[in-house]
């Protein structure tokens, strides 16, 4: 694609496009949800187009099983508000590292330590200690552990500039790692499935979801006034636009780097610590149910905004839980199916944001 | 006991290869493509498909022969990978939109899409009965013999692939370093304007190391499917872990296609020293662990040292805009 911004008398005599792409300055809000929700309408149609030709169905149908699946019960709007809220804790840890550009791909590794922790707790104290000093036991092991995991590779950012995407990665599989090895050594049977240890649940608030469901919630609000209104935020911010400016005004990076990535950690060991207390009672190699990828999308999508993530945060849970309905129902064979949805509905919302950034101009008729 | 390890490591060293040097291609030209992962798992699904496909139309089984079996199935690999490598492409190239963003986007998609050709397309009671043969094919090295000598069986006892591969690493060192091409590609990875400047068509070279490194990442998954595990196919998430390290190992080789042959072999030997050693299963999953935690290390050496030459393009994961100066 050549854009071609040449003058006149080139544009004459050599091919070109009958447009050409210039940056937005700025764009109005109503004008940039317009094209967020064209983006995220085209890519629900794709997809039960997709979805109706593979099983021959019709696409009408899609919608009404994607909605059936996600809302069709009491208890399966508990359980999609449950999924929402851990992907929203998961969002609300990785958001302060990305908006100061510091690509943290190692949320599931963080989270998952902070499982394994606190399952280790409940593995060895259960019984031993009272349920609510363990409790306590192992919120603190939760949370300490997903700050080391967050520590390492931002201590080798801030003072060696390592790359931190590679290296919060190679964290996740490490994590992987350690949980099975745990698993191995805890499991005497060999099966490698720890069966859900009795210690150490957190007390129930009316039903088993909303506990956890208020804690992210309300950790949301507070992490949007963090962000938006304390010094910590504002130095995130600056950082995050640009580290030479931050040096000029005399905020200490490596500083912020670190401390930054303490509370990502802390936070992404609190949704660990919940999986374990609240919801798994267990610890697998999957605990972390590929979260912390999937709060990099929420958070991208909602631009770093913690109240917008709620929005994106539901959205997604919606979709995969809609997702497994739409299989059901439309016999597709393979679970795989919500994975290609929630592709398609990421292409199409991040291709949207070149609408939001550029403006595509057609040359006017006596132009040519 | 070292001669199944060597031969072991070499196989499994190639699939990391063949991702590794896809993605050093993109990175040569500016783009971190974390979709790598995806694009492998369909390579695979394609290839299992275009084998299928040619296994279906034989009279008998035994009919399969080495050569069109592996153009078709090739072919439907590229057709796959590619295809999956050209949505990143549009999406960061012409749309500049974010490529970590867009490479995990990939990835999700990628993943899920192949899972579910093989689940409905190439479905585990068709595996069972074609690729048995088909595999064999595969794997059909020049020296077949298992009582052959040691030496022998660690050099030439492998598929197609495995030289396929080093040929391609060879190829590329070669391109990269001594041709024009090579020299442009640079450009366009460590200064586009430069590039765009000096008259190099910078889209276009996005764009076709984009697609060539997709199709390349693709035979990766192909070459596990196929040949290492015989024809047979866990599930995508396996492709997707070794995905994961091809990229990592693109760091770990300092963007090299040359250092990557010895690079993906020793990560190889470290990903099976596992299987091989013995222990109890706790002490395996310590192991296992291995591959990751030496690419920690290296990241770390590497950043510490800071040589110039051993530094990322300059331009990586940035998007290129004429009219931004």
């Amino acid at each position: 694609m050549d854009k071609t911004n040449e003058s006149k008398e080139t544009t004459k005599q050599r091919f070109s496009l009958p447009f050409h792409v210039i940056k937005r300055i700025n764009i109005p809000v109503w004008k940039k949800i317009l094209i967020y929700a064209v983006a995220i309408i085209t890519g629900l149609l794709l997809s039960s187009l997709i979805c109706a030709g593979f099983a021959g169905k019709s696409p009408v149908d899609f919608f009404v099983y994607l909605f059936k699946g996600a809302f069709g019960s009491s208890r399966r709007i508990w359980v999609l508000l449950l999924d929402m809220a851990l992907l929203l804790g998961t969002s609300i840890a990785l958001i302060p590292a990305f908006k100061m550009k510091f690509w943290n791909l190692g949320g599931n590794g963080q989270i998952l330590v902070g499982c394994l922790s606190a399952v280790a707790c409940m593995n060895f104290l259960g019984g031993k200690v009272s349920n609510g000093l363990l409790i306590f036991i192992m919120f603190l092991a939760s949370v300490a552990a997903g700050i080391i995991w967050a520590l390492i590779p931002a201590l080798f950012k801030a003072f060696f500039n390592t790359n931190e995407t590679l290296f919060t990665l190679m964290m996740n599989y490490i994590a992987i790692g350690l949980v099975r090895f745990c698993i191995a050594s805890w499991v005497k049977s060999g099966s490698g499935v720890l069966t859900p240890i009795g210690y150490g649940n957190l007390p129930k608030l009316y039903n088993d979801q909303l506990l956890t469901i208020l804690v992210f919630v309300i950790l949301t609000l507070f992490m949007f006034v963090y962000l938006k209104y304390s010094k910590h935020g504002y130095e995130i911010s600056v950082v995050g636009e640009s580290v030479n400016t931050a040096k000029y005004v005399g905020i200490n990076v490596s500083k912020v780097i670190i401390r930054t990535m303490i509370l990502s950690g802390a936070i992404a060991g609190l949704v660990g610590f919940f999986i374990a207390g609240a919801v798994d009672h267990t610890v697998s190699d999957a605990a972390a149910n590929n979260m912390g990828f999937t709060a990099i999308m929420t958070s991208w999508l909602a631009a770093f905004n913690p109240l917008v993530m709620m929005l994106t945060c539901f959205f997604i849970s919606f979709i995969s839980k809609g997702m497994l309905q739409v299989r059901t129902d439309f016999g597709l064979s393979s679970d795989s199916i919500a994975n290609i949805v929630v592709g398609l509905v990421y292409f199409c919302v991040i291709a949207c944001a070149f609408f939001v950034n550029y403006k595509i101009v057609f040359r006017k008729k006596e132009d040519k | 006991m070292l001669v199944t390890f060597l031969v072991g490591a070499i196989a499994l060293g190639v699939v990391l290869l063949y991702g590794c040097l896809g993605e050093t291609l993109m990175e040569k030209a500016g783009h971190l493509n974390l979709g790598i992962p995806g694009i492998m798992c369909m390579g695979t699904a394609g290839g299992c498909f275009g084998a299928l496909l040619y296994m279906k139309g034989l009279a008998q089984e035994t009919d399969a022969k080495w050569l069109p079996l592996l153009l078709v199935s090739i072919l439907f690999s590229i057709l796959f990978s590619a295809a999956t490598g050209a949505i990143y492409a549009f999406l960061t190239v012409t749309l500049r939109c974010n490529q970590n963003i867009t490479g995990l986007a990939v990835t999700t998609f990628g993943a899920g899409l192949s899972q579910f050709i093989m689940d409905t397309y190439v479905p585990r009671a068709l595996r069972d009965s074609y690729f048995g043969v088909a595999s064999k094919l595969f794997a059909k090295g020049i020296v077949n013999d298992p009582d052959a000598n040691g030496v022998l069986k660690v050099f030439f006892s492998h598929g197609f692939f495995v030289y396929f591969a080093i040929l391609l690493a060879i190829l590329f060192a070669i391109v990269l370093k001594r041709t024009r091409v090579g020299l442009h590609l640079r450009a366009v990875g460590e200064s586009p304007a430069t590039a765009d400047a000096a008259g190099v068509n910078v889209t276009a070279y996005k764009y076709v190391s984009i697609l060539v490194g997709s199709a390349v990442a693709g035979f990766g998954g192909l070459f596990y499917t196929m040949d290492y595990l015989k024809g047979s196919w866990e599930n995508a998430s396996t492709i997707e872990a070794f995905g994961w390290l091809a990229i990592a190992l693109v760091i770990f080789t300092l963007w090299k296609p040359g250092i990557s042959i010895f690079g993906s072999i020793l990560f190889g030997a470290l990903s099976i020293a596992a299987f091989v050693l013995n222990g109890t299963s706790a002490q395996k999953e310590l192991l296992k662990l291995l591959p990751y935690v030496i690419t920690v290390v290296v990241l770390v050496f590497t950043s510490i040292r800071n040589k110039r030459e051993n530094q990322a393009p300059g331009a990586l994961g940035l998007s290129y805009f004429r009219e931004d100066r």
